[in-house]
């Protein structure tokens, strides 16, 4: 089942990540294999109740409600609020924006100035360089989270460095690692993007220590998950952070984690990120808007809010399976951020359940 | 982003109000069209049966394809009308015509013995062998009355599901 030859190959990946997915999809069964006698036309005709499941599937389904961006209400323009309002957009758009492009500006010149010389002239001294390199990232991130006015409210010992550990997150938007990255300088696996954001990350982000995947490559699981456990037996490595969901979800929802963060035989310590709506939405819904729009989304809204918890790290208890584990550290995760959690991969946003998945159902 | 923006207009509603019998509450209605608004990523104003398929819960319901048959090139107005079915104010006669459209596969108003087979395969897969189904339909057909041959119109269905309670909903959810 291909659609639109996005993705091919992702049935195998749901097979080996997904714990029995029939336990969650309601059961669908309309026959009972009853011995003859007791079968009427009457019951073999009777579809109902797996049109109804279908049916409830098209009016509302709990897959979808991860990746809706609610847009605002329409306000009540009255005399006083709409020359307010007017006036916000003007200070946003023609004060403070250009204010924050500047704020932005500045950071990335004292950045790259330093980054640069520092990269290319201290060849030789690895380890002083990677702590400069280390702190630069934190400044540098600290300007981006300056320039949309993020206001962070960290909670919980902050991350230490430390072998054999890695964080795993929830995930609203690429800013999360930027939010995350000015406390602590994390290495971080991510999905290899185009433009300007892909520079960034093959010249920056390696000097932290990064590990790329291929969403579209079907072999790329078992390269990536032998250079999560390379990276994490390392002990000058940044520690690792993971965004388990695999794609970007909009903070009242989480999707099942994957597991491949919770079988490298580590500690792993979940972070729970939660923003605050109240000026912008920070969900990037990547199926509507650019990460550029987005960015520019932010800049131009007067604050965005979070709260970051860094959580009890935790450890695969005996008898544990990794799924389980990622399950239970994804429930950690979602009472802490106030978040549902819904029985889907998130890689359905990408391609579509394959023909055996309809087989499972029946035997339901 | 979101498509609230192409608002539904009071005219609008009363409309597809009309077009349904009724069967959805003003509420439900606006609700639906939030939801044709993000089905129809495109904004053409029609839902490729495609996109129907972009929801796991549907994809992985065994009548899917069946349905996706008749799904095909949606307006609001057809969207409407083909949700009704599960409004629970629709009649019973209403539900086991639409039951009988998944069957008739052909859209010549008989269901023949393979139109049955057809979604009795849907529906059970590989739990059954096609001489299983085989044997248990013309069983069955037989006890009550018809054979293998007979092809059973919308007449026959209401005499069949006619007296019983059928239970055909699913819930609009109204915010």
């Amino acid at each position: 089942m291909n659609s639109s030859g996005v993705l091919k190959s992702s049935s195998s990946e749901l097979d080996l990540d997904r714990p029995n997915i029939e336990d969650y999809l309601p059961s669908g069964a309309a026959i009972q294999q009853e011995p003859r006698g007791k079968l009427r036309l009457h019951d073999l005709l009777d579809i109902s109740p797996t049109l109804s499941e279908a049916a409830g599937a098209i009016v509302d389904d709990s897959f979808t409600r991860c990746f809706k961006s609610n847009p605002p209400e329409p306000w009540n323009w009255n005399i006083y609020l709409f020359p307010l309002w007017c006036f916000g957009v003007f200070a946003r758009y023609l004060i403070i924006f250009p204010t924050r492009v500047l704020v932005l500006t500045i950071g990335w010149i004292i950045f790259l100035s330093s980054f640069i010389p520092v990269h290319f002239l201290l060849k030789g001294h690895d380890k002083l360089r990677r702590s400069i390199e280390r702190s630069l990232v934190e400044m540098i991130c600290s300007f981006f989270v300056a320039s949309w006015t993020g206001v962070v409210r960290y909670h919980g010992p902050r991350p230490s460095r430390r072998p054999k550990q890695v964080f795993v997150a929830n995930h609203t938007s690429m800013i999360d690692f930027i939010v995350l990255e000015q406390m602590t300088a994390f290495a971080v696996i991510m999905q290899k993007h185009p433009g300007w954001v892909g520079l960034l990350q093959s010249t920056i982000l390696e000097s932290v220590g990064c590990i790329w995947f291929n969403r579209s490559e079907a072999k790329d699981r078992e390269i990536v998950a032998r250079k999560l456990r390379e990276h994490v037996q390392g002990a000058d490595n940044n520690p690792l952070l993971i965004f388990p969901e695999g794609t970007c979800v909009n903070n009242h929802y989480t999707v099942m984690f994957k597991k491949g963060a919770f079988e490298l035989g580590c500690t792993v310590c979940p972070v729970a990120i939660k923003y605050n709506k109240i000026f912008v939405d920070a969900f990037w819904n990547s199926r509507k808007q650019s990460f550029t729009k987005h960015l520019l989304q932010l800049m131009t809204s007067w604050a965005v809010v979070c709260d970051v918890w860094y959580l009890e790290p935790q450890n695969l208890k005996p008898g544990e399976t990794p799924i389980e584990f990622a399950e239970r550290v994804r429930d950690i995760i979602s009472t802490r951020a106030g978040l549902k959690m819904v029985p889907w991969d998130g890689y359905l946003k990408y391609s579509r359940p394959s023909p055996k998945h309809r087989e499972r159902n029946i035997g339901s | 982003m979101g498509n609230t923006s192409s608002m539904l207009t009071q005219y609008d509603i009363e409309e597809v109000q009309q077009h349904c019998k009724h069967a959805f509450t003003q509420q439900e209605i606006v609700s639906l069209y939030q939801r044709f608004c993000q089905l129809d990523r495109n904004n053409c104003g029609f839902i490729p049966s495609d996109e129907f398929l972009s929801i796991p819960e549907f994809a992985v319901n065994p009548l899917s394809q069946s349905l996706l048959r008749m799904l095909d090139g949606f307006n609001f107005k057809e969207f409407i009308a083909f949700l009704s079915a599960f409004s629970p104010r629709s009649t019973l006669q209403h539900k086991i015509e639409f039951i009988f459209k998944v069957y008739d596969t052909d859209c010549n108003g008989k269901v023949s013995f393979d139109d049955m087979l057809t979604v009795l395969r849907d529906l059970t897969g590989q739990y059954m062998s096609e001489h299983q189904r085989k044997e248990v339909l013309a069983q069955v057909l037989e006890e009550a009355g018809y054979t293998k041959d007979s092809f059973l119109v919308l007449s026959d269905f209401m005499k069949i599901l006619g007296n019983s309670d059928l239970k055909m909903e699913a819930e609009v959810p109204v915010d």
